[in-house]
């Protein structure tokens, strides 16, 4: 839009905002490398001890492993079921399959505080009760609505002509799928994988109500670090957090730019 | 069964494991929180009287409503500018203004919560800053109130603002405004006349979008409420966790998810959730 150039309030306002949503975030930076034993910036000089503690106590370690490997799975359940499912619904593209699409968002519209009441009671009764099973089919049905977004904005750009013509030279189904259209779509798909991974890597609601000591998950350590014990390695953690979560939207990016190439 | 009936069995074959994991897994448990809202702890619409009669669950609905709305008008004001700069923008400039938006909607709500708290608590960065720079002499209470929910609050939506309003300003015509401007129109009503009234739409949706989304928020406002604020979402959490009362929690998710629904539906011309993630980025 040239030859609009925003006014001087506008460029001031906005930057303000830009820096209200980063500058919170990069704070915990300097105090994550505090050489105090609280909250606070650096003193007399920068300290790797919190980062050290953070990676040697069991506790914080097994958080990691037990999230990240929760995140994995059940990212895979969500990528596959996912990408299937938004791929039937644009082949066929008929009322009903827009209905299923718009059931695929609910996760997203519906708050996590209902879902998680109604999960418990439902996991009692199953017996899925703090158990990694019951957190893995948890996490990959709120992921799910990430990928069948992405999956279908992929599809969206792709020629279902394309499609029918591998099917009139004799080609099946799966064939179909493996040679035609999965790498067409296939920046579409990791896309809505790191978003179902970074969903599950950050979800607290759910777990907070079907699990207890077993499956103890990263989100549910901070979160009673923050209500109970306010100290620097809460910092570091939150700074790998951030730093992951950067890396995968560099990489999402990355990705995405390549697609429009 | 023809070939073309054949085909078409074939893809919903495709859709049928993600169908029935939802239903499982998604619709059932929500259904049943439907289920003990009118069940617990006697069957019929008890539960639901409390709307009219109970002071606190009055309370409670009209502090999320208040709060969220304060909300969503902070975020629509900070969330239009910021749009407008973006949609102003060179191609360049515009992925690195775009990056800024995303980043934090994409960084963990939790150590959103935490750098707040870092920053505002009594002996936190801000009111530290403020008294060695002798601007304040007592320690303001910044958080664990009302004003630390929004804050906390305001900073998660503006990204989920600024989405729906930048796609709605990237599909107006430049050459409208051009248009308005070699018409003799001054820069302002070119803006307001012109520029405001077309991006209206995706102000709408942004504003439905945030509102949804802030009535029924649970981490921000618990962790920077401290307690004594409470939302819709918490006071669920405090009726079935700590005083094991069914009933009236499932009562309130089940109002909380049907005005959402509501709300959704009657901006539905508006509110194109699919398009606003695709377009996330």
């Amino acid at each position: 839009m040239g030859g609009y150039r925003p006014g001087l309030l506008n460029g001031a306002v906005a930057w303000a905002t830009v820096i209200y949503l980063i500058l919170p975030i990069t704070i915990i930076l300097p105090v994550s490398l505090t050489d105090q034993r609280f909250l606070s910036l650096p003193q007399q000089e920068i300290s790797g001890q919190h980062y050290l503690r953070l990676l040697t106590t069991p506790a914080w370690t097994n958080a990691i492993l037990q999230s990240a490997w929760i995140a994995t799975i059940s990212t895979a359940l969500a990528v596959v079921l996912g990408t299937l499912c938004a791929i039937g619904c644009w082949r066929l593209s008929r009322r009903s399959t827009d209905l299923v699409r718009a059931l695929m968002l609910l996760p997203i519209i519906i708050p996590s505080i209902a879902y998680a009441i109604g999960l418990y009671r439902y996991f009692a009764t199953l017996g899925l009760l703090d158990s990694f099973l019951g957190v893995v089919i948890a996490h990959g049905v709120t992921g799910m609505p990430y990928v069948v977004i992405t999956v279908s904005t992929a599809l969206a750009a792709f020629d279902t002509r394309l499609e029918s013509a591998a099917r009139g030279m004799g080609a099946s189904l799966p064939q179909t799928l493996r040679w035609v259209i999965l790498p067409r779509i296939a920046p579409g798909i990791v896309s809505g994988a790191i978003f179902a991974f970074i969903h599950s890597w950050d979800e607290l609601v759910v777990v907070l109500f079907i699990a207890s000591r077993r499956v103890f998950t990263l989100p549910r350590k901070i979160w009673d670090g923050i209500n109970e014990n306010l100290d620097p390695a809460m910092a570091a953690v939150a700074v790998l957090l951030v730093g992951m979560t950067v890396l995968l939207l560099l990489l999402d990016l990355m990705l995405r730019r390549r697609r429009e190439e | 069964m023809s070939p073309r009936g054949r085909a078409a069995l074939g893809w919903w074959a495709l859709i049928l494991p993600a169908f029935l994991l939802l239903t499982a897994f998604y619709l059932a448990p929500i259904l049943q929180v439907l289920a003990i809202s009118v069940t617990e702890p006697r069957p019929g619409l008890g539960n639901y009287e409390r709307l009219f009669t109970s002071e606190s669950v009055q309370r409670v609905i009209v502090t999320t409503l208040r709060i969220g709305v304060v909300t969503t008008t902070i975020a629509l004001l900070l969330g239009y500018v910021l749009a407008y700069r973006v949609a102003m923008a060179g191609p360049r400039a515009q992925r690195w203004w775009l990056l800024a938006v995303l980043v934090p909607l994409w960084i963990s709500v939790l150590v959103r919560a935490f750098a707040w708290v870092t920053l505002l608590r009594r002996q936190g960065l801000v009111n530290e800053g403020l008294l060695a720079a002798g601007v304040i002499q007592e320690p303001l209470a910044l958080v664990w109130n009302e004003f630390g929910i929004v804050v906390g609050m305001v900073h998660y939506m503006v990204p989920y603002a600024v989405l729906p309003m930048l796609s709605a300003m990237r599909e107006i015509d430049p050459r409208v405004l051009a248009a308005a401007r070699g018409l003799g129109a001054s820069r302002g009503a070119a803006f307001l006349r012109v520029f405001l009234p077309l991006s209206l739409p995706g102000v709408i949706a942004a504003g439905v979008l945030v509102f949804i989304f802030s009535l029924g928020f649970y981490i921000t406002p618990a962790l920077l409420g401290g307690g004594k604020t409470l939302m819709v979402a918490e006071w669920i959490k405090l009726q079935i966790l700590d005083l094991i009362r069914w009933g009236l929690g499932a009562m309130m998710a089940t109002v909380l998810v049907v005005a959402i629904l509501a709300t959704l539906a009657v901006f539905s011309r508006l509110v194109n959730l699919r398009r606003l993630f695709g377009a996330g980025g």
